[in-house]
């Protein structure tokens, strides 16, 4: 056990960092998995492709895009482009990209994710693995599989010396900001009005609809804010894994072994084991770093063994 | 005018539809017979390995209820087990074969204990999570040799060289054979007491337990055979394309799996095969599509699940009122 201890505090407090920072974005996105699984009853299988879409979403606020048109070139028909130079900035790209992705993800819901209610929750996973595959197809065609690199605005960049490690100020960044967003998610469900009513419909929508609640409407911005909360993480993630088509398809993986081990029952218990788990990972690469990979997963055996509801789930 | 009981006629009905089924199962025999002789073998035989795990994927999800999203693991393991003995140890590929089956089928016994704790879409989650721990195993492990794969697999003769597999049509029919009695006997399992349970089970759990089933027993053995039969289509694949490479165990192979039998048609008897020979087709027709292959297959998803859950053999039978 003792020796353990024996490996050098910087390497230690080093991976423990990495692992909070791992366990920021784990506890966004489980959390955006659980408010969607709550009110539509659905897993959205797209969690993860939206979170690169936000991380995309931020790459082209910095670096402008480019909008196809169909034109006349010489006589023929062809694909033209129009540049549209954005230089917009990390703090821009933190609000903008949210909104913008949530939007997509209310309109893919208006269109296509209302049409199977009231179907097996099996068709949702579905349809939502489709989801995936044409955006992160649609984007992989267009950008390749190598990543685009994301500079950290200077304010955030160096970092500082603790002594015993050197902790860049990005990395307390990105931890703080997920946890403000995570808090300000938690109190919103479990402590507003508007969080109660929610809560009311996820019950029983009919009965709130009948007091005159727009259920529909709470289902679609339900989802949109689900969708907006991975698209910051993907904000958050671009600076530190590069921005590519891929960055979202493993994670999500992780992700609903997180949500499975949390259950996705409690708000707080997705964001808790979201945190914990990443930490448990920082800890095993520093430990017996080939099973960095695969701890979540054990982890995830272990607790359908002895609690097959998970930690925090209610018994179904 | 004396009326038919309703139950005769449910059995005169479920006759016919049985006869409906047995004609069909002979003409896609008979037509898997002549096919070689006008289709590329090789296109033919990838595709019946893919059907076969199509079908197996099918008696879990269309008759138990159960949407495994990670097949993938028991495709790679029957795959990376016979690729390992033949290319390894120069084992003959039968002997993979067998081994490889053994494999899938211990690996389906230990994630069933743990995948039918939970229901519905955790189901699907525990699947696919445990799936991807498979995969990382597969990267780790040394014997896999990581990102290049296993290869070459010598295909050799078998039965004492009465058989050389290196001739196509030779591996053709042998492949076909592997094919036919995997998929005869999903047939029968579907068609016994046992895979009538599975069907109440997947409409009715709570009542199936209440009349005394353990619903548990069955679906852990439904997972299981699955799996042994998945493993089976893995390990002949292994021999087909002589090489065993980490996309088989990864979980964009099990997305694979579940579209063919989404669109084929879940449920269904001969909707996995249709499924499996389009999706291959298309992946065979667009080789130098790149990213569009994951595209055309995502916008395949959401048609099916939008326009027709019941996939295409589904649609026809439910308007020729037959089961196919």
């Amino acid at each position: 056990m003792l020796q353990f201890l024996h490996y050098p505090p910087q390497l230690w407090f080093g991976q423990l960092s990495l692992g909070l920072i791992n366990g920021s974005f784990y506890a966004l996105l489980s959390l955006g998995l659980a408010v969607i699984f709550g009110m539509l009853n659905i897993v959205n299988f797209a969690h993860g492709a939206v979170y690169m879409l936000g991380a995309f979403c931020a790459w082209f606020l910095l670096n402008g895009f480019d909008i196809p048109y169909p034109a006349l070139i010489h006589g023929h028909l062809a694909l033209a482009s129009a540049h549209v130079p954005t230089h917009l900035n990390m703090w821009w790209a933190l609000f903008l990209s949210p909104l913008i992705v949530g939007t997509f993800g209310m309109i893919l819901q208006r269109t296509m994710l209302r049409r199977l209610e009231g179907l097996e929750p099996i068709y949702g996973l579905l349809l939502t693995f489709g989801f995936a595959a044409i955006i992160q197809g649609l984007l992989g065609n267009a950008y390749g599989s190598s990543g685009e690199p994301y500079d950290i605005p200077d304010v955030l960049s160096g970092g500082h010396n603790l002594g015993f490690m050197f902790l860049p100020n990005y990395r307390i960044f990105v931890v703080v900001a997920s946890s403000i967003v995570c808090f300000g998610t938690w109190f919103a469900i479990e402590r507003t009005r508007f969080g109660s009513t929610l809560r009311a419909a996820t019950e029983n929508p009919r009965l709130v609809q009948a007091f005159g609640i727009n259920v529909p409407l709470m289902i679609t911005l339900t989802y949109g804010l689900g969708v907006a909360i991975a698209a910051f993480a993907g904000v958050l993630a671009a600076p530190i894994y590069q921005v590519n088509p891929t960055m979202g398809a493993d994670l999500i993986v992780v992700v609903f072994a997180v949500v499975v081990i949390g259950g996705m029952g409690s708000i707080l218990g997705s964001i808790v084991s979201g945190y914990m788990l990443g930490l448990v990972e920082g800890v095993t690469k520093v430990v017996y770093p080939q099973a960095s990979g695969v701890i979540v997963f054990v982890i995830m055996a272990i607790v359908l063994l002895l609690r097959p509801s998970g930690l925090f789930g209610r018994a179904s | 005018m004396v009326s038919v009981p309703a139950t005769i006629k449910k059995t005169v009905a479920a006759k016919s539809s049985q006869t409906a089924e047995k004609i069909g199962i002979v003409i896609l025999l008979a037509g898997l017979c002549v096919a070689p002789f006008f289709i590329y073998p090789f296109f033919l035989m990838d595709a019946l390995c893919f059907a076969l795990m199509a079908c197996a994927f099918n008696l879990l999800v269309g008759y138990a209820g159960l949407l495994s999203f990670g097949h993938a693991m028991f495709m790679g393991t029957g795959s990376y087990l016979c690729a390992w003995l033949a290319v390894t140890h120069g084992q003959p590929v039968w002997l993979g074969i067998i081994v490889g089956v053994l494999a899938a089928t211990v690996l389906g016994a230990l994630t069933g204990v743990l995948a039918i704790r939970r229901q519905g879409i955790y189901f699907s989650m525990t699947t696919l999570a445990l799936s991807q721990l498979i995969y990382f195993v597969a990267v780790e492990a040394p014997f896999t040799h990581g990102e290049d794969g296993l290869q070459p697999v010598a295909q050799g003769k078998i039965f004492g060289g009465l058989i050389d597999l290196s001739q196509p049509l030779q591996l053709y029919f042998c492949v076909l054979t592997i094919f036919a009695v995997g998929f005869l006997l999903i047939y029968r399992i579907i068609n016994s007491p046992f895979g009538e349970v599975l069907k109440a089970i997947r409409e009715n759990e709570p009542r199936a337990i209440s009349l005394g089933y353990k619903a548990d027993h069955y679906k852990f053995m439904a997972f299981t055979l699955s799996a042994a039969l998945t493993g089976l289509a893995g390990a002949t694949k292994a021999v087909v394309v002589q090489h065993a490479s980490l996309s088989d165990v990864y979980w964009t192979t099990s997305g694979s799996i579940i579209l063919m039998t989404l669109l084929g048609g879940m449920g269904t008897i001969f909707g996995p095969v249709l499924g499996a020979f389009l999706i291959e087709g298309m992946q065979n027709y667009l080789a130098t599509a790149g990213q569009w292959i994951t595209v055309i297959q995502g916008l395949v998803f959401v048609i099916c699940v939008l326009a027709f859950r019941k996939g295409i053999i589904g649609e026809i039978a439910a308007n020729l009122g037959i089961r196919l």
